[in-house]
């Protein structure tokens, strides 16, 4: 559904082949998955048969990748309706890492360990993606600090929870 | 032993996938320590501020040092420049113990070998943007016309040759920033000291800060210790290190 | 907080400058009311009563006495006494009992042989510090030339008028005090201005608008003002107390006494916190107090000099007409001279902030201390400019004085003739009196030698005699000191060549005529002894003697006068030459003599004296610039200080990088010395102006008093030095890295 719409907003610029999208969509999103052709495909398809898309044209050679794709009115719409409605916030009410932190404190096992481990895995990704923000253009830099915002609010929690895991022990061993 | 602290949850960013290689983990280790303390005790009005801390930091590395507020990290960094001394524990630099040296001999140390780059209020307000950084060059005895020659390549360097002749008071906090980092520079210390170096800047201008505080010392070999509350500045450095209670925590092996 | 201290120093000195024409005053009033009403040609009468004058000196401190003894029932007391000594006894001041009871005050409680019979109450006394006493006798008597027969105490005040040149001094030296300290007042209300400003910026951001702020600030200011005038107030009350019992260059003044007239008390109390407001608005003209912060509008436009020229111009303008006039009977008008002065130490504040600006705007290369503090100057030089305007004024008006001193200081001043190298004590006993008194002081303790001259006057008519020369008597060994004697031997007379009146001298020596001994005239009786000359009076050179004096007139052996001793018509005078490894070689001969004849007189001998009013004026000048320089050194440390401490944090990173701790303490004494050197440079340059418009007014000489110009310097440097030496320690502090911890 997001490719759908992701696709979709590449071709009101103008009609594009089916390749030709594929090449935009990985430059530009792909970065570590770039899309498969037959993803391309079952999408286009799936838009061409909700009236969002037309067949522009055919180039000799068949397959879907040399179809050429163009936007209808109602496709334009859909797009507009898509980048105006806000993503829902995502908040992670049960972690993998919360339940680390009880299971360790109900077997009596060392909290505060396994948080500064943790604690480091999280800084040593980060410097990793510092790195590589470092290297690389604009997008990079966006979608590494993305992930670095990310990152660091996870790190807070580590540290908030680090800081309060006697009274967790306590309210936990109740 | 409990198996949950030895695997750590892989952070999961959204949208990133790539996990950390292993290869990063067979990096052979550093040159040896340039600056090393060990079983820092530092006691402030009753308080103890250092209590036990080690560090080791190589040539051409940076470390950062984290920590919550009043756990001794700016005072670690205190020690460990030679600013204030330790009540007990050893600082050596490049082999020699700083608490054999004289007050006078510490201080030629610190204007020949070290930088300094603080959170704010460094810059002499009535000094001119070149003379600010040219400063510690003539502390160290250069005259007035070289050093500021000697300046304004590290002002082009940290992109503020634009405000050469403006005073600190007419520029805005980030070019501030980077001429104070021109400063740390300018005298090619072997060890920058940054405390908090982004600690008034917004996100943006500090991570720029950062990289050209880090690019601009790896380029002439100085190892930076970073004092930083922040996670995202400190994943400017190689490692880091951890202050609690005024004890030191690594989880990486030095030189990494 | 530090204003009302700052204003509260300011008031308590401009109180106390006001206060000190009163307190002169009262010490003439006091001084008057002991003045001696001689009787008239009659004899003792009820109320007459004989005043000895028996003035000592005890170590280096005056000591003023009276012989009193009553010749009726009516006898006058004197002031602050209520009751007339017996024979015997006497009443002494409260400053002279100290002394007395001091454990090494032997030689003035054998000098002082009275038994205690009471205190001078202070209506007695012109000043808490003076040593006096008025002792009770029965034996002196009113023809003995030191005793004098009076009615009464206390002159109607003849309210004799100062002279033009010396009210014209008084005028400067008023001027050249309340100036500084009107400088330092408008300084004081300025301290702490740039907390100030960043506060109202913080009331601007809660919605107080531009008109509000100000109103807030001016608020301030009159709360600060009127606090320090409370202060001053306090302080004053101090001060006056401790005035009470200090003496300064040789006067003590009554606290009671030092009282300001309440028309300048008023002018005070209503004057300071109107210019605290009016300077704070003139301070914030150029500042806009935004909600987030103070912006000084642009940069404080350049300093433009021409009208910073016009008081200065004008103040000459007003000055010019009045020279040459000299000290002519109509005096100077003193509105024009106050005037005058005034607008041209007011050119120094107006042209300082320029000089320094100009100054410093060109001042380049040098270490970094330099660099450091010439670039601090040059972004506020109007704050130095500001502190040290103070200093300025009040040396520029010392050199101004002191010039103007030392230019008429020949008229005032009069050489006393003695060489103090030859001696240091001089006694002398009138006819009548006991003249064997250097025979006595040769033989005291510490006395090295002493050398008399027993003379008289000679004239050819025992009574209103139109010509006369001086008899000396001695053996041929004294005269020899006096003369080259062409041989000698008891019975010899000779007259002097080479010197004064040798014609008069020889016509009386060689006529054998006969001559009169102190002959008497209208008023004054004398001895009028008749005495021929023996023959063969021989003509004898004057030689100068050790001491520079030239004797005149005639000599005589011993056996060629009459009795010298019991005659009644001799005088003589013993110069003593003390041994100085006797420290209290002075007063052991004062004893000798006074036990002789309390009624001698002694007297210290110095190479000149100065006029009493003169010497006033001047004592006046040093002690309100010494008070005018510590409080302006005050003013230019807190300044210093208020400084340092806005930038601990800057400090302390300069520091952590190696600053040297030099390389910082001297940028701070540059700070200091580089305006305080321009607003010396200046004040010099102004008061040589002033001092020479001035001795011109007096028609005297123009003349630089280059001694008193570097004393002067001297003085800034020092004040320079101080403040530097006392903003060490916080500096030294604040060097420390706690400044760099910000948690």
């Amino acid at each position: 559904m997001t490719i759908g719409h992701t696709l979709l907003g590449l071709l009101e610029s103008g009609p594009r082949h089916g390749y030709d999208l594929k090449r935009a969509f990985d430059e530009r999103f792909g970065h570590d998955r770039p899309l498969h052709y037959g993803q391309v495909y079952s999408t286009m398809s799936r838009l061409l048969k909700n009236g969002l898309v037309e067949v522009d044209g055919i180039e000799p050679g068949g397959g879907p990748e040399r179809k050429r794709y163009a936007i209808t009115d109602a496709g334009v719409t859909d797009v507009a309706g898509w980048l105006a409605t806000p993503e829902k916030p995502e908040p992670y009410l049960q972690s993998t890492l919360y339940t680390k932190v009880v299971l360790a404190l109900l077997t009596g096992r060392d909290a505060a360990e396994l948080l500064d481990v943790q604690r480091a895995e999280h800084l040593r990704l980060m410097r990793e993606l510092t790195r590589r923000k470092q290297r690389g253009d604009l997008a990079d830099q966006l979608i590494c600090d993305h992930a670095l915002f990310h990152l660091e609010a996870d790190l807070r929690w580590l540290e908030l929870t680090a800081a309060r895991l006697g009274k967790l022990a306590a309210e936990v061993r109740a | 032993m409990s198996a949950a602290p030895r695997s750590p949850e892989p952070p999961e960013p959204p949208e990133l996938s790539e996990p950390p290689g292993p290869a990063e983990l067979s990096e052979p280790p550093g040159p040896a320590p340039i600056l090393t303390a060990t079983a820092l005790r530092k006691v402030y009005a009753g308080t103890p501020a250092l209590d036990g801390a080690d560090f080791a930091i190589a040539a051409g590395e940076t470390v950062a040092v984290m920590g919550p507020s009043g756990s001794g990290k700016s005072t670690l960094l205190h020690c460990l420049a030679g600013i204030v001394p330790a009540d007990a524990g050893t600082v050596t630099y490049a082999g020699r113990d700083l608490a054999a040296l004289s007050d006078g001999e510490r201080s030629a140390l610190r204007r020949r070998e070290f930088g300094f780059v603080f959170q704010f209020g460094q810059l002499v307000p009535e000094l001119t943007c070149v003379e600010n950084v040219a400063l510690p060059l003539r502390l160290t005895g250069l005259g007035r016309r070289d050093a500021e020659r000697a300046a304004r390549p590290w002002l082009e360097r940290l992109e503020v040759d634009d405000v050469t002749h403006k005073r600190p008071g007419e520029i805005s906090g980030g070019q501030g920033q980077r001429v104070a980092v021109a400063r740390a520079l300018a005298t090619t210390p072997r060890v920058v000291f940054a405390d908090e170096p982004t600690g008034a800047l917004d996100s943006l201008n500090g991570e720029r800060v950062m990289e050209l505080l880090t690019a601009a010392a790896q380029d002439s070999g100085a190892a930076v210790v970073l004092v930083t509350h922040e996670a995202r500045v400190a994943a400017y450095a190689d490692r880091e290190v951890v202050v609690r209670d005024g004890r030191t925590r690594s989880l990486e092996p030095a030189g990494r | 907080m530090l204003t009302a201290v700052g204003v509260g120093l300011g008031v308590a000195l401009l109180l106390l400058t006001t206060a000190v024409p009163g307190a002169l005053d009262a010490r003439d009033h006091r001084e008057q009311s002991r003045y001696q009403m001689l009787s008239g040609p009659g004899g003792p009468g009820e109320d007459t009563l004989l005043v000895g004058n028996v003035d000592t000196e005890y170590g280096d401190t005056a000591v003023r006495g009276r012989l009193l003894r009553p010749e009726g029932p009516d006898a006058p007391l004197p002031p602050g006494v209520d009751r007339l000594p017996e024979p015997g006894e006497m009443v002494v001041s409260p400053a002279l009992a100290d002394r007395l009871d001091d454990g090494d005050a032997g030689l003035l409680r054998e000098r002082l042989d009275y038994g205690l019979a009471g205190t001078i109450s202070d209506s007695g006394l012109i000043g808490p510090d003076e040593l006096v006493y008025y002792a009770g006798s029965d034996s002196i008597e009113a023809a003995d030339p030191n005793v004098e027969r009076i009615t009464a105490f206390g002159a109607t005040p003849a309210n004799e008028p100062i002279e033009p040149v010396l009210l014209l001094l008084t005028m400067i030296v008023f001027v050249a005090l309340l100036m500084p300290v009107a400088v330092f007042l408008i300084a004081a209300v300025r301290f702490g201005g740039e907390r100030r400003d960043r506060r109202l910026a913080a009331l601007r951001l809660v919605g107080a608008d531009a008109r509000a702020v100000r109103r807030i600030a001016a608020g301030e200011a009159l709360a600060g003002a009127l606090l320090g005038l409370a202060v001053g107030a306090g302080l004053f009350l101090v001060g006056r107390w401790l005035a009470g019992g200090v003496t300064v260059y040789d006067m003590s003044v009554f606290a009671a006494d030092l009282d300001p007239s309440p028309a300048l008390a008023v002018l005070v109390a209503v004057g300071v916190p109107a210019a605290a407001v009016g300077v704070t608005l003139f301070a914030l003209r150029g500042v806009v107090i935004e909600p987030l912060g103070v912006v000084r509008s642009a940069r404080p436009a350049r300093r433009r000099i021409w009208w910073r020229l016009l008081p200065p111009a004008v103040g000459l303008a007003l000055l010019a007409p009045m020279m040459g006039r000299g000290d002519g009977a109509d005096g100077f008008p003193e509105w024009q001279v106050i005037g005058g002065t005034v607008l041209l130490l007011t050119g120094i504040t107006a042209l300082l902030p320029w000089l320094v600006e100009a100054v410093v705007a060109r001042l380049g290369r040098g270490p970094t201390s330099w660099q450091l503090a010439v670039r601090r100057l040059q972004l506020s030089s109007g704050t130095a400019a500001r502190l040290v305007n103070g200093i300025a004024v009040a040396v520029a008006g010392a050199i101004a004085l002191q010039m103007v001193f030392a230019g008429v200081e020949d008229d005032y001043t009069r050489p006393t003739g003695h060489n103090t190298g030859e001696h240091q004590l001089s006694a002398y006993a009138a006819p009548g009196q006991d003249l064997r008194v250097g025979e006595r002081v040769a033989a005291t303790e510490g006395v090295r030698k002493a050398d008399t001259r027993i003379s008289t006057v000679v004239a050819p008519r025992g009574h209103n005699p139109r010509e006369s020369v001086t008899l000396t008597v001695g053996t041929c060994a004294e005269l020899r000191d006096i003369a080259k004697l062409p041989g000698c031997r008891d019975g010899d007379a000779f007259f002097l060549t080479d010197t004064y009146g040798t014609a008069d001298s020889r016509r009386l020596a060689t006529a054998g005529d006969r001559l009169y001994l102190d002959p008497s005239y209208d008023g004054m009786k004398g001895a009028a002894l008749p005495w021929t000359p023996p023959p063969g009076v021989r003509p004898a050179r004057a030689i100068r003697g050790a001491d520079g004096s030239l004797n005149d007139g005639i000599l005589a052996t011993p056996a060629a006068v009459p009795d010298v001793h019991d005659s009644g018509a001799f005088s003589a005078w013993v110069g003593v030459r003390l041994d100085p490894a006797v420290p209290d070689a002075a007063d052991r001969v004062r004893n000798e003599i006074a036990a002789l004849d309390p009624l001698l007189a002694v007297h210290t001998l110095g190479s000149e004296t100065v006029s009493d009013d003169f010497a006033g004026i001047r004592t006046g000048l040093a002690v309100g610039a010494t008070c005018v320089l510590a409080l302006i050194g005050s003013s230019l440390l807190i300044g210093q200080l208020e400084q340092l401490r806005e930038r601990r944090r800057l400090l302390s990173s300069l520091v952590a990088f190696g600053t040297r701790r030099a390389t910082l303490s001297l940028s701070v004494l540059w700070q200091t010395a580089i305006p305080v050197a321009l607003g010396m440079a200046l004040s010099t340059a102004f008061g040589l102006v002033l001092g020479a418009v001035l001795l011109r007014m007096t028609n005297s000489a123009v003349a630089v008093d280059w001694a008193s110009v570097l004393t002067m310097a001297a003085a800034g440097t020092g004040v320079v030095a101080a403040v530097t030496a006392l903003s060490m320690p916080l500096l030294v502090r604040l060097m420390r890295p706690d400044g760099l911890r910000t948690e």
